[in-house]
């Protein structure tokens, strides 16, 4: 049920560190055309990493939509999410081919090695584990995305040590 | 002589494998030793299980190398372009040498794939270069009516790839039929099956043959918009099709009196879907250019009559389109050869999971699922039993091992309860437990519901819930025939595709693994060694070192022995969490 996604608990963030006026270009750009709320809400989490409160607030401000329409757009579609996200997203692909070739055992090893649940981010801020349907790298099943690198053939630990090495890296 | 070409396969799967870095390092090369060698770029070749792909061509004719690292495309550069000594062990493909790979590519028919792994998708001149657009200046040339066109699709017998198997022809009739001053042509590219990459493979291959496609449709229906629906999934995919835009927006292939046509005035844009499986369905898709939830409506009106804006509206599947405008280049008749009776034409197959050569195919329809897996796939993985194969993702189900031999065409597909779908085939082995299999599909559509119908919203949930209970041992008699009725009742009771075969993989399992429910059930059992409350963990006293690695790690502390001693597992407190059996480092704990 996409329900399912509203009703988790939202985390209360402060807003006031985000700078709205970065909007303004962007819905500039699209309030007059119809049917371009998607792309009005994939700039803004573009910008933001996230869709901010604040955010929906405005453009239902500047456009004339109402919110409950734009909160129900961003809640319907995946892409969006509600709360800020780690430096680097981590999304471990679920689809048929890495789900028989144990994606899940990719996902346990990284939930435990990151201390988070799927979806969640960790403490440090560096890191949000995500479950994704399909990468469509298939013939690499199973596979991970952090960034724009895609890491193919895993296990548990390997990808263990990949996020490993990066937390190394950014702690130098 | 003429330079030699280098080509590096630079699609998402090859930049995953490392083609980006083996590009970079011939790059480096070719100025440092100042190689003699024209460098160039493309996308899917297909034989993904051998990536990074590099092919060299020389005066001989071509070579594939497949495996290639930044080490061995050193070696290969220096014995093939300086020594002139083609290095077999690496050559996968080529006319010059036999390979253990040709059964591969032996009975491949490539129509929707004719150009991947030939072009850079990025020059829309090597598309020219190879009959692209050709068949719109025919088209123009002599004068072809729309009836004509619609008439040449007709007679082709293409049916959709996406997988409804709807003749195209006919489908453009009605759109055609249906007069407006505004009409679209929406090219569906949200290939929302998990496990499925041929629509991704084509659109970053051969992106110019989609937009050719769109624009003999366009013509044909008399569409003035023309909207490509893509998976925000697939950036490679988006960046190439704009830059294919701006390429064929310059030279005149789309924008006003197109080609000289008089009248005949239409461009292409692009819209990014953001992650929802049921925006395949062609009213919620709709929805969702309009900027709403996804969510699909009653039909009718059909989107032929009113569809995006409440205009006519025609919808393609990228590989459908793909296809067009080789059947009006070389003729319906060219077309038809191929295949079976109903289902005519070639199509492309995305082979993954536990087979040897996982890749992309396209054969002609009427091969039989055996030497799709067995003839090209080369077989299962690690020489495991081959159990059976999953077709059209989660609307799609199961064929078993036994029912092999049935051939790939819609209908003969169909009688086996899974679908052609889109083309995704993911193959199982003994390894594989098939309720772990159906409870994986029945999460995702659960997941994907949009929630308007309450048999798909609550009952695929209900689904997941028995089967959950099953996988954990808490099986009870009675649950096969629930789970049976719910499906029906799902069926029967959901508006659009999505809910009508949520239940395909629940049941196809359960009428071809009926065997393996019930030792789930019964027996509290699980054959395949998957499902993990099932399964009882054992220390094997020959290989147990006595590291004490997994009594440390053990969570209650249900395993006992001495440091340097053969460890003990106490089965009655043990809650199957499996820890011990990911920490050991001696392949000492045993499954069972």
């Amino acid at each position: 049920m996409r329900i399912a996604r509203i009703s988790k608990k939202q985390e209360v963030v402060q807003d006031a560190e985000v700078d709205l006026s970065l909007l303004d270009e962007l819905i500039e750009k699209y309030k007059s055309k119809k049917g371009n709320l998607i792309p009005l809400l994939q700039g803004t989490q573009d910008i933001f990493g996230y869709i901010p409160r604040g955010a929906f607030e405005k453009i239902s401000k500047e456009t004339g939509l109402k919110l409950s329409e734009i909160y129900g757009v961003a809640t319907f579609y995946a892409q969006f999410r509600l709360n800020p996200v780690g430096k680097y997203i981590v999304k471990v692909c679920h689809g048929t081919a890495c789900h028989v070739q144990n994606a899940n055992e990719v996902t346990e090893a990284l939930e435990e090695a990151l201390k988070v649940k799927d979806g969640e981010t960790t403490e440090d801020g560096l890191f949000t584990l995500e479950s994704v349907a399909c990468l469509g790298c298939c013939s690499l099943a199973p596979v991970m995305m952090i960034g724009d690198e895609t890491y193919g053939k895993l296990d548990g630990k390997q990808a263990v040590k990949i996020v490993k090495n990066i937390r190394i890296k950014e702690n130098n | 002589m003429e330079t030699p070409k280098v080509i590096v396969g630079l699609g998402s799967c090859g930049i995953a494998a490392g083609a980006a870095k083996v590009f970079d390092k011939i790059q480096a090369l070719k100025k440092v030793e100042n190689l003699d060698i024209e460098l160039k770029k493309t996308s899917c070749i297909g034989m993904c299980y051998r990536e990074p792909l590099v092919e060299i061509i020389d005066e001989n004719g071509s070579y594939l190398y497949g495996d290639i690292d930044e080490e061995r495309v050193i070696e290969v550069l220096d014995k093939h372009i300086n020594q002139h000594n083609p290095v077999k062990e690496y050559i996968v493909k080529s006319d010059l040498v036999q390979t253990e790979d040709d059964t591969y590519n032996e009975d491949q028919v490539k129509i929707a794939l004719r150009n991947c792994g030939y072009i850079d998708p990025e020059k829309i001149e090597e598309y020219e270069g190879r009959g692209g657009y050709r068949a719109i200046r025919m088209i123009a040339g002599q004068q072809m009516s729309r009836l004509d066109v619609i008439q040449s699709v007709l007679n082709s017998g293409l049916r959709g790839r996406g997988g409804g198997g709807f003749p195209t022809g006919l489908k453009w009739k009605f759109a055609n039929n249906n007069k407006s001053d505004e009409k679209y042509i929406i090219c569906n590219a949200d290939e929302g099956d998990p496990g499925a990459f041929m629509d991704r493979s084509v659109l970053e291959g051969d992106p110019h043959a989609v937009l050719e496609g769109m624009i003999i449709g366009a013509y044909a229906i008399e569409a003035t918009g023309g909207v490509i629906y893509c998976r925000a999934e697939y950036p490679l995919a988006i960046k190439r099709l704009n830059i294919a835009i701006e390429q064929a927006r310059a030279k005149g292939y789309m924008g006003e009196n197109i080609l000289g046509i008089d009248g005949f005035n239409f461009d292409i844009y692009i819209k990014e879907g953001a992650g929802a499986f049921v925006c395949g369905e062609e009213t919620a898709l709709i929805a969702s250019v309009e900027g709403q939830r996804g969510m699909p409506r009653k039909r009718p009106p059909f989107p032929a009559s009113s569809g995006l804006w409440r205009k006519p509206t025609n919808i393609n599947n990228v590989e459908t389109l793909a296809n067009i405008p080789w059947i009006i280049q070389h003729g319906a008749e060219d077309y038809r050869k191929y295949g079976t009776d109903k289902s005519r034409g070639t199509k492309v197959f995305a082979l993954a999971g536990k087979i040897k050569r996982s890749g992309l195919v396209e054969v002609p329809m009427g091969m039989s699922i055996r030497d799709v897996i067995f003839k090209l796939g080369g077989g299962i993985k690690d020489n495991k039993e081959f159990k059976a194969v999953q077709m059209g993702g989660p609307s799609g189900g199961t064929i078993p091992a036994y029912l092999a031999d049935t051939i790939v065409d819609y209908d003969s597909v169909n009688a086996t309860g899974a679908i052609m779908g889109s083309g995704g085939m993911v193959v199982m082995d003994e390894t594989t437990c098939m309720i772990d299999v159906a409870k994986f599909f029945l999460d995702f559509t659960q997941k994907e519901s949009c929630g308007k119908c309450t048999f798909c919203r609550i009952g695929t949930k209900r689904m997941l819930e028995i089967l959950t209970r099953i996988t954990e041992g808490e099986g009870r008699e009675g649950d096969i025939e629930k789970l049976e009725e719910l499906s029906y009742q799902i069926k029967d009771n959901s508006l659009c595709g999505l809910g009508q075969t949520a239940p395909n993989p629940v049941l196809t399992t359960i009428k071809y693994f009926r065997d393996e429910y019930e030792a789930h059930i019964r027996d509290k059992k699980c054959p395949a060694l998957v499902c993990k409350k099932l399964l009882t963990y054992e220390i094997d006293p020959e290989k147990c070192t006595g590291c004490t690695v997994c009594a440390k790690n053990c969570p209650t502390n249900c395993i006992e022995g001495e440091r340097k001693e053969v460890h003990f597992i106490h089965q009655e407190e043990c809650i199957k969490c499996g820890t011990c059996y990911s920490k050991c480092k001696f392949d000492a704990i045993k499954l069972s």
